[in-house]
């Protein structure tokens, strides 16, 4: 099997964009749910990793998806002062907010990393916002910056 | 008044407290700088007898942030049954910063140590010093008036004082150690009291106003030639963890090559452990075998914290850092919406 580069996948056409999302499993699995049980339709770029709250989600994972090869990254929780565990979502909405910033400084294109807010309720909206992050990532390419040499 | 003096001054100074303070038995031992065994550099010295105070010196080359020393607690620093010696120890304005932000994060016990404040000049850019060097032999380096003076084998060269800082010393706000009411009694010698710090951050403003792939190239070009020696680390006095992410290795979240994917992840990672706790002390950059300047990276972590936070680490113990704490109505303009 050939491994193929970046470059290549770019220039194929049917390269398509693999996303990982982390979902918390209070709100936004739950919306991912209902946006299926609805038929709503949205990309199927996304796979999905259910977390126990957005709070979980470590600044490692969004960096180590970017250096495994995924195009983009969505990060989704409650909406502020919905969270399960009270205040989960306030505290990694700092560290998004710092994260989110510092990849812009080093040069990760502002749209690689999405972070929404999703309810239980909003399947419409996950949807929408999951198209949203996809043309992103899509209008992007692929993403090579972080690939290793060797 | 040039550099020289004004550094003479400070040194009988800080000697003639350290001498009361070891003679009255006011503190154990007295963490300080020396003379470094080689030109143009200093090292750290640790002086329990009144005899050796005199072995203290206070220079433009004094790099090291001595709050380093007492985190994690080494045992040249506890008595023989483990328990807590009293410290003092010198302080210019990042080490008065450094040990304010360990009291916070509940590391020290400011009780038992007392600040020796010093109030800082700017620390001499060792690198780029050496860079106009080149091979040459140096046997001396001093400030004098308004220039930095290298003596050396059959030359001797002047250098602007101003421009040969380390770049955080330029725009250094903080010279001498932060002291607010209640720890005025920790501080001895010139400490200042502050309440918050105003910047501007027009030295950072150049590099955000590039694209993607500018910066990109830039952090690149910067990082490419660091060999993970995690000397930065080791100098850093926030860096304390026990066990630091890159030598975790169950499971093995980074790797440990100098592929530029993986250095860049641990410099972005170390950065983001450091947002609202770095006190731009500079001793990363100093301590650097390669040279780089990681300076850039400090002042956009200040820069962050100062702007969405209004946090300035290292001025107050009584404000939580922005890592820390979280409010209701924190922005989130950086998160996906709906048109």
């Amino acid at each position: 099997m050939t491994v193929q580069t970046a470059q290549e996948k770019a220039k194929s056409e049917e390269w398509d964009p693999k996303i990982i999302a982390f979902l918390c499993n209070w709100c936004s699995y739950a919306g991912a749910d209902l946006a299926g049980v609805s038929r709503i339709q949205y990309p199927p770029n996304v796979r999905i990793v259910r977390v126990p709250c957005s709070g979980r989600v470590n600044p490692y994972f969004i960096i180590k998806s970017l250096t495994d090869g995924w195009d983009g990254v969505v990060i989704s929780g409650c909406h502020p002062g919905d969270c399960h565990y009270i205040s989960g979502n306030l505290v990694a909405r700092r560290r998004f907010a710092i994260l989110n910033e510092l990849l812009e400084f080093f040069g990760i294109e502002p749209g690689r990393v999405n972070f929404m807010w999703a309810s239980a309720a909003e399947g419409e909206r996950f949807a929408v916002l999951i198209r949203k992050a996809t043309e992103k990532v899509k209008a992007l390419g692929p993403n090579k910056k972080f690939e290793k040499k060797w | 008044m040039g550099i020289e003096t004004k550094n003479q001054e400070i040194e009988a100074s800080m000697r003639e407290i350290a001498r009361s303070l070891l003679s009255e038995k006011n503190v154990d031992v007295i963490i300080g700088y020396t003379k470094g065994t080689v030109p143009m550099s200093s090292s750290p010295i640790m002086i329990t007898k009144v005899e050796d105070v005199d072995k203290l010196v206070w220079n433009n080359l004094c790099y090291v942030n001595l709050a380093k020393y007492l985190v994690p607690k080494i045992p040249q620093l506890t008595d023989p049954e483990g328990g807590n010696l009293k410290i003092g120890i010198v302080s210019k304005g990042c080490v008065g910063r450094a040990l304010i932000h360990l009291a916070v994060e509940k590391q020290i016990n400011l009780d038992n140590i007392k600040i020796i404040g010093i109030p800082c000049n700017g620390i001499i850019n060792r690198k780029k010093v050496e860079k106009e060097i080149g091979e040459r032999e140096v046997f001396e380096v001093l400030a004098s008036g308004n220039d930095i003076v290298v003596k050396g084998k059959n030359f001797e060269e002047k250098f602007p004082f101003d421009e040969y800082i380390n770049e955080l010393c330029k725009v250094c706000k903080v010279k001498s150690p932060p002291t607010k009411a209640d720890l005025t009694e920790a501080c001895i010698g010139e400490c200042q009291e502050i309440t918050s710090v105003q910047d501007d951050f027009a030295d950072i403003a150049e590099f955000e106003a590039k694209t993607a792939e500018e910066k990109w190239d830039y952090i690149k070009d910067l990082l490419e030639t660091c060999t993970r020696c995690y000397a930065c680390r080791e100098a850093c006095p926030m860096c304390y963890c026990n066990l630091c992410f890159v030598d975790q290795n169950k499971p093995v979240w980074f790797g440990k090559t100098t592929d530029l994917s993986d250095i860049i992840v641990f410099h972005l990672i170390r950065a983001m452990h450091l947002a609202g706790r770095c006190v731009a002390c500079g001793a990363c950059s100093s301590v650097c075998p390669m040279g780089i300047d990681l300076n850039i990276i400090t002042r956009k972590l200040e820069k962050i914290v100062k702007e969405r936070y209004n946090f300035t680490s290292g001025i107050d113990n009584k404000t939580l850092p922005p890592m820390m704490a979280f409010k209701m109505q924190d922005s989130e303009e950086f998160m996906l919406e709906e048109d």
